[in-house]
């Protein structure tokens, strides 16, 4: 096991990159530490996958370094690096036992067979096949065959790390919950880095302790789920993270005050704002707008039950500002004021929170 | 809406009933119809029962055909299934390359078969042929037109040229449609190269490979125009493959009744053997 580092990574799929436009993976600087939870949360295409393989040996990076403590590995095949991968389509060796398709990475590496069968048990009480272990592996369901996947992912001690890329996009909605639970549950029994790749939120914040956002090849924030939450670094995240997104205001920034159409809105990071002066974004979430006696006015558009709260889309002129209520709560038909949590605003400058 | 209640749909049909009765039906009951009569030409028939069926089981000739026919089969069976999967898995999977590959593949297919026998019936001919004049020259004493085994060796060498192309072409549409994420895997587990082939490729290949077995069995047993222009059967009986035997009694001899006896023998092997070949194949892709 070991600590892993991103030294300054790039990679493009062209020959010859030109421009940053050609890079899948555009300068990457990160670090992991040993034994924790990480995700990668982005939409399609944003490198999130090319980075896993990068990280698994599939993929040598055209700039930079994959660090497994000090060892430089970027150039290092996927067998010599001790590391495991679950894939998005559950790959399982057709002709062979449940059995043996959890066996099969052990006894590649020579491991005694007395020690294969202890691990092989453990890992099929841990993924609830113990009851299967006999069957061919081809007869099993589409989830059956992810768990398989899921347990030889699993079933080798001290990998440097063990890599999902989105795992369970086959597996039925309850199911996918049981399994996260579990997977969250395993890598505390078992102490393993583990690298999460996702593009649900929800699977990247309940397995994460620290979550790294990408867009279009770039990370755009790596931080505790909490943070992602209440302070993004960029809109991409307010927008990506939360549901409904963050809400995202045209305002007026001038001499270190903020107006949005007029009114004067207090923002947390106001002594940051420095000598900035025009138009710029105020970004606040649904969770810390609320209705008040005065504010921004604002008219009541569209009201959604969400079942344990309210989702209230107001009008300012044409721009849509979304709040969350509490199912009791009065919401006003006429002449509503918002007001924003002051800490939980802050302006952003092209995208990029202001600093 | 009144739905038309009338047989006028039939008519539709009518003339794939035509088509398939006179290529198919009408022949086949023709001999079965000529194998069980006697006939001195002058168009008069005399009923002979199961006794044409009886001398060809009994004949010695008939046994020996198939015995060559059974050797011919297998051994370009057991030549060109793994010689076609090996080259199958050299090909490349992407690339410029892909086509180039899939379009000399093809070519041996596309020639006619009188005229494959006839270009290696040339090749090997050993005073001028390509083939012959070498292997001569190199000291071998080869001639296929005088020596039985020198026979078989250019006659299995021009099935394998010609038929090898089929089983890569099934095997490499097999292992194309293998996801990428298989090999990856595998390549984490630790797995090496044969064990990939035996676990991943050879099972992912297995329904094509079937097929693959099967057209070859059928074609291989059938084959006829190839063999008889290369070595007519010979020399003597050497290379007479039961459908040229077949032909020998039938338009060399005129014996209609045995030669429709022996055709239904004939074809009732072919089905038979693909029908345990299938549904063994089959069985075990069930398990």
């Amino acid at each position: 096991m070991a600590k892993i580092t991103l030294n300054d990574l790039r990679h493009s799929y062209m020959p010859n990159p030109q421009s940053p436009a050609d890079y899948a993976l555009k300068r990457l600087d990160l670090e992991w530490r040993d034994g924790g939870a990480y995700a990668l949360l982005g939409p399609s295409g944003c490198g999130k996958t090319t980075l896993l393989n990068i990280i698994s040996g599939l993929l040598i990076p055209s700039h930079g370094q994959v660090l497994f403590g000090e060892q430089d590995v970027t150039r290092l095949p996927t067998d010599a690096r001790n590391i495991a991968q679950v894939f998005q389509f559950p790959v399982v060796y057709d002709t062979m036992s449940v059995y043996d398709n959890l066996a099969f990475p052990l006894r590649n590496r020579g491991v005694p067979e007395a020690q294969v069968d202890k691990r092989v048990r453990t890992i099929a009480e841990m993924t609830d096949l113990t009851g299967m272990l006999r069957q061919r592996a081809s007869g099993l369901t589409a989830d059956g065959k992810q768990k398989i996947s899921l347990g030889r992912g699993l079933v080798r001690e001290n990998v440097n790390a063990i890599m999902f890329d989105e795992p369970l996009t086959v597996i039925d909605p309850h199911l996918k919950w049981l399994l996260r639970s579990k997977l969250k549950e395993l890598h505390q029994k078992l102490g393993t880095t583990m690298i999460y790749v996702t593009h649900d939120q929800t699977e990247a914040l309940t397995f994460a302790d620290q979550v790294v956002v990408m867009k279009d090849g770039e990370v755009v924030q790596s931080g505790t789920p909490v943070e992602l939450f209440e302070k993004p670094h960029h809109t991409f995240v307010g927008h990506f993270i939360g549901s409904p997104g963050m809400n995202i205001i045209p305002c007026q920034v001038s001499g270190g005050q903020v107006h949005v159409a007029d009114h004067k809105i207090a923002v947390g990071n106001a002594a940051k704002l420095g000598s900035r002066n025009g138009m710029f974004e105020l970004g606040v979430r649904p969770e810390f707008t609320s209705f008040a006696a005065a504010g921004l006015p604002v008219k009541v558009a569209k009201v959604t039950d969400t079942g344990r709260n309210r989702i209230v889309d107001t009008r300012l002129g044409n721009l849509s500002i979304k709040l969350l209520v509490e199912n009791d709560a009065v919401i006003p038909s006429e002449g509503a004021h918002l007001a924003f949590d002051p800490g939980h605003s802050q302006v952003y400058d092209n995208g990029w929170l202001a600093e | 809406m009144n739905k038309t209640v009338n047989q006028k749909a039939w008519f539709f049909v009518l003339p794939v009933v035509i088509l398939v009765a006179f290529n198919a039906l009408i022949p086949l009951m023709t001999v079965v119809n000529y194998s069980m009569q006697e006939t001195f030409g002058d168009n008069t028939f005399f009923w002979s029962g199961v006794r044409w069926f009886e001398q060809i089981l009994q004949s010695d000739r008939f046994w020996a055909s198939l015995g060559r026919q059974l050797f011919f089969t297998f051994t370009i069976l057991f030549i060109e299934v793994p010689l076609g999967v090996a080259i199958a898995l050299t090909m490349p999977k992407k690339g410029p390359w892909v086509s180039v590959c899939l379009v000399l593949m093809a070519l041996p297919l596309l020639i006619p078969w009188n005229v494959v026998g006839a270009m290696w019936n040339i090749f090997a001919l050993p005073d001028i042929g390509l083939l012959g004049k070498l292997l001569n020259s190199i000291g071998f004493d080869y001639n296929y037109t005088r020596q039985t085994g020198d026979a078989w060796f250019t006659l299995i060498l021009m099935d394998v040229w010609h038929w090898t192309s089929l089983v890569v072409l099934l095997a490499y549409a097999g292992l194309v449609s293998i996801p990428d994420a298989y090999y990856q895997a595998a390549r984490i587990d630790g797995a090496s190269n044969w064990k990939i082939f035996r676990f991943i490729q050879l099972p992912k290949m297995k329904r094509v490979l079937t097929i693959a077995i099967l057209l070859r069995f059928m074609d291989s047993f059938n084959i006829y125009t190839e063999p008889v222009v290369l070595t007519g059967g010979g020399p003597g009986n050497a290379t007479t493959l039961l459908s040229i035997d077949l032909v020998k009694i039938a338009l060399g001899q005129f014996d209609l009744g045995p030669a429709a006896a022996m055709s239904l023998i004939y074809f009732l092997i072919i089905l038979l053997t693909s029908w345990i070949f299938y549904t063994l194949m089959m069985r075990n892709e069930e398990q």
